[in-house]
């Protein structure tokens, strides 16, 4: 899993990650999107990240939107991608084109977790 | 372990309720924190008198903290609007300190304009502040980048310093930098190897009669883990802080006074000139706490503290704005 988890990152970090940047319409290749839900959502509400887990196909944009008082942000934890501060119904935005697990966590509240899980052919799911 | 840790902090939370209660009833003066013989302990109500008769003598500096320059939620809708008065305050203050402290949060989401906000607010300041950053401050895209271009100038590693001031050493920490996600742990700050090594350089040599004043934004002792109130690696500084005959830590943080003794070395944390925190454990969430609107001002605030060469204790006087 950890070994696995490395591989992705190592990759995402040479060239391929550069699909995670943004949104730009050259991503993608044509087998990984056809079915792919090509939205989905994380809410931020009472310091906590919900779904703690959201399962998406390669494509997703996952939009994070901050509920709370306080402002969060989204930090993926080997710098793949971080947001700045989100303040009350701020969003962040995030396209996944590569495959892997993606765990992260907010710089200000750390002990605020959660994951994406990027698997192809997912139909969009969370878990608790 | 954890039982005991938990039977802590229900006491700690119990008291500060009470603090909090008391601090309320004395809306107007300003309270008087003593330490003797390793305990902390208020000496109560203090008159203009008073206050300006303790801080005649020795070196008086102020702690301000948490400004959050830009919060504008229901807990309080002109955070720079406090921080001003609080300016006001420092300025109008029968004596002078002679130096400003600010431990951190001086903003609330590390944005250019808040940074001028602040800035222009503190020029109102006659004296020097030194400040550290809270993780509010570095909360932008770039880690911190903001905050270090503004700040960092002649600073250590990622903004830490020393400054000597009335035979006082004071160390300026951060530990906003390095936290630990809290993935598999409680997601406490760090301070890091980098700045530990460069810490313990610094105070190697030094003689151990020499009173340390260290300054750091999250407490250097764990508060409340659950909402990350910490920093994990802070046992190490205070190992190389142990030899010295009087240490001080001012923290900020939490937005609440809080305060412990272990050996010589004396931890406060401040309250926020911005709004409240929950006690720890008596919320769901650490975040803004709405009061009454006419008591906000009775739990905001700014700290003086005053070094008597040849007594070890610190006086520390913690004076609400309603004061």
């Amino acid at each position: 899993m950890m070994a696995h988890w490395k591989i992705t990152a190592r990759l995402a970090a040479c060239g391929l990650g550069i699909a995670l940047v943004a949104a730009m319409p050259e991503g993608p290749s044509a087998g990984e999107t056809a079915d792919a839900a090509s939205s989905a959502a994380v809410h931020i509400d009472n310091f906590s990240f919900t779904p703690p887990t959201l399962v998406v196909a390669p494509g997703t944009t996952v939009t994070w939107t901050n509920a709370d008082d306080s402002p969060h942000t989204v930090r993926e934890k080997d710098g793949n991608f971080k947001s700045a501060a989100l303040d009350t119904d701020d969003t962040f935005t995030q396209t996944f084109t590569v495959p892997g697990e993606y765990q992260y966590f907010c710089s200000i509240h750390p002990y605020m977790t959660a994951k994406i899980v990027v698997k192809p052919g997912a139909k969009l799911s969370s878990s608790n | 372990m954890a039982e005991h840790d938990q039977k802590e902090l229900l006491t700690a939370a119990s008291v500060n309720r009470r603090g909090l209660l008391k601090c309320m009833a004395w809306a107007g003066t300003g309270v008087l924190w003593t330490v003797s013989g390793g305990v902390p302990r208020s000496l109560g109500l203090l008159g203009e008198a008073a206050a300006a008769e303790t801080q005649t003598s020795g070196l008086t500096f102020l702690q301000i903290s948490d400004s959050h320059v830009g919060f504008d939620k229901p807990a309080n809708p002109n955070a720079l609007g406090t921080f001003q008065e609080a300016i006001a305050k420092i300025n109008a203050m029968p004596t002078s300190p002679a130096f400003i402290i600010h431990t951190g949060d001086i903003t609330h989401l590390s944005k250019d304009k808040e940074f001028d906000d602040a800035d222009q607010a503190m020029k109102a300041l006659k004296q020097t502040v030194h400040v550290i950053p809270g993780e509010h401050d570095v909360a932008d895209a770039d880690n911190g980048k903001l905050y270090l271009d503004r700040y960092g100038k002649g600073t250590q590693g990622k903004g830490w310093y020393t400054f000597d001031a009335g035979g006082v050493h004071f160390i300026a920490l951060i530990n906003v930098f390095n936290f630990e996600p809290g993935f598999k742990s409680a997601g406490l700050a760090k301070l890091g190897d980098e700045q530990l090594e460069w810490l313990e350089k610094d105070l190697a040599g030094r003689s151990a009669s020499t009173p340390i004043v260290v300054l750091a934004h999250l407490p250097l002792w764990t508060i409340y883990e659950q909402w990350g109130w910490g920093t994990e690696d802070a046992p190490r500084a205070l190992g190389y802080l142990k030899r010295f005959g009087s240490v001080t830590v001012l923290n900020g943080h939490i937005h609440q006074i809080q305060q412990k003794v272990e050996g010589n070395v004396s931890f406060y944390t401040a309250r926020s000139t911005a709004f409240p925190q929950p006690a720890p454990g008596s919320a769901p969430a650490p975040g803004p706490m709405k009061v009454p609107a006419e008591e906000l001002h009775s739990v905001l605030g700014v700290r003086t503290v005053n070094y008597v060469p040849g007594k070890s204790p610190l006086a520390v006087i913690d004076t609400p704005l309603s004061a």
